[in-house]
């Protein structure tokens, strides 16, 4: 087991080669689904002002 | 036929089969990495030559090939959407600009990495293959930041679209550079008649190489998702959606 995390001699270029790679594939993958929530949130909210609006609107008009 | 492919440029449509298909890309890809990992870190000999640091390929040329071909695919989407005017088209290039972004910076770093204990050096300034696939990280990044100055979405797309296009002779140049000039790059690994490499060495790489382009799938439909939603923010389609996920908001 030593033997192989010591990499012939190479362990710090083969090592930091592989977890950067997959720290920057992490990244990719929870940044894009972070910025799909927030879209959704952001619209979600959008959407309910725009119903408040209008349900203001209707109140005055009926009144 | 025509009427799947019809639907499937529906943003609605879309939109739904992108989030059914990407978690099950990311869960066939994490396989597949897995099992190249171990092919490629344990099962493969150390190289005769380069020792246990070759091992550094299973992460570099994956990486470096997603650079290329998510350029290339950003390129072809940009045609598509400027010539038939498809507004998924731009969304896709849109989408796989970060993603081929940052493989390419994996790329360059890992090279790097690999560089210092085979070549002596982390960088060579004048090396062919070093320099365009540098120049290709500011193509990615120009791409990017041209998008974000353009507020108007429809001319960020065509202007960002030209840009897209005209790059695509960096790929030309990147893939050729080991061949056209000398560089302290080796030559290819997969296709070279002359240096084959064992079926244990090679199969890892085949296997990481496929795995990765399914990580990108999966990572491109992710962005797809919430690129195609902020583009479509005013259809009835997302309000109603929104409603039927949040019903008591």
């Amino acid at each position: 087991m030593l033997e192989f995390l010591a990499m012939g001699g190479y362990a710090a270029y083969v090592w930091t080669a592989f977890g950067l790679t997959f720290a920057v594939l992490w990244l990719n993958w929870w940044s894009g689904r972070r910025r799909h929530l927030r879209v959704k949130a952001r619209l979600a909210s959008q959407g309910r002002e725009d119903t408040m609006h209008r349900g203001a609107t209707i109140k005055e008009v009926n009144a | 036929m025509w009427k799947f492919f019809h639907q499937l440029a529906s943003p609605p449509h879309f939109y739904r089969l992108a989030g059914l298909f990407a978690p099950w890309l990311l869960g066939l890809s994490l396989v597949g990495i897995v099992i190249g990992l171990y092919g490629g870190l344990v099962l493969a000999p150390a190289d005769y030559q380069q020792g246990d640091a070759f091992r550094i390929i299973y992460v570099h040329v994956p990486s470096a090939y997603l650079s290329l071909m998510a350029y290339t695919m950003m390129a072809v989407a940009s045609v598509i959407g400027l010539v038939w005017r498809m507004k998924l088209a731009h969304a896709v290039a849109a989408a796989a600009a970060p993603i081929g972004a940052s493989f390419t910076f994996l790329a360059l770093a890992t090279g790097s990495i690999w560089g210092r204990p085979m070549w002596g050096t982390w960088w060579e300034w004048g090396d062919p293959r070093m320099m365009t696939e540098l120049i290709l990280l500011f193509l990615y990044l120009g791409y990017m930041a041209l998008r974000s100055a353009i507020e108007d979405r429809n001319k960020a797309d065509r202007a960002s679209a030209v840009l897209a296009i005209v790059g695509v002779v960096n790929v030309v140049l990147v893939h050729y550079s080991v061949e056209w000039w000398s560089s302290l790059h080796q030559g290819q690994t997969i296709m070279n008649e002359d240096a084959r490499m064992p079926t244990s060495m090679l199969a890892p790489l085949l296997i990481m190489i496929f795995a990765f382009t399914l990580f990108f799938g999966a990572a491109l439909l992710q962005r797809l998702r919430a690129e195609v939603l902020e583009r479509e923010h005013s259809a009835r389609w997302v309000g109603r959606m929104l409603a039927e996920e949040q019903p008591n908001a």
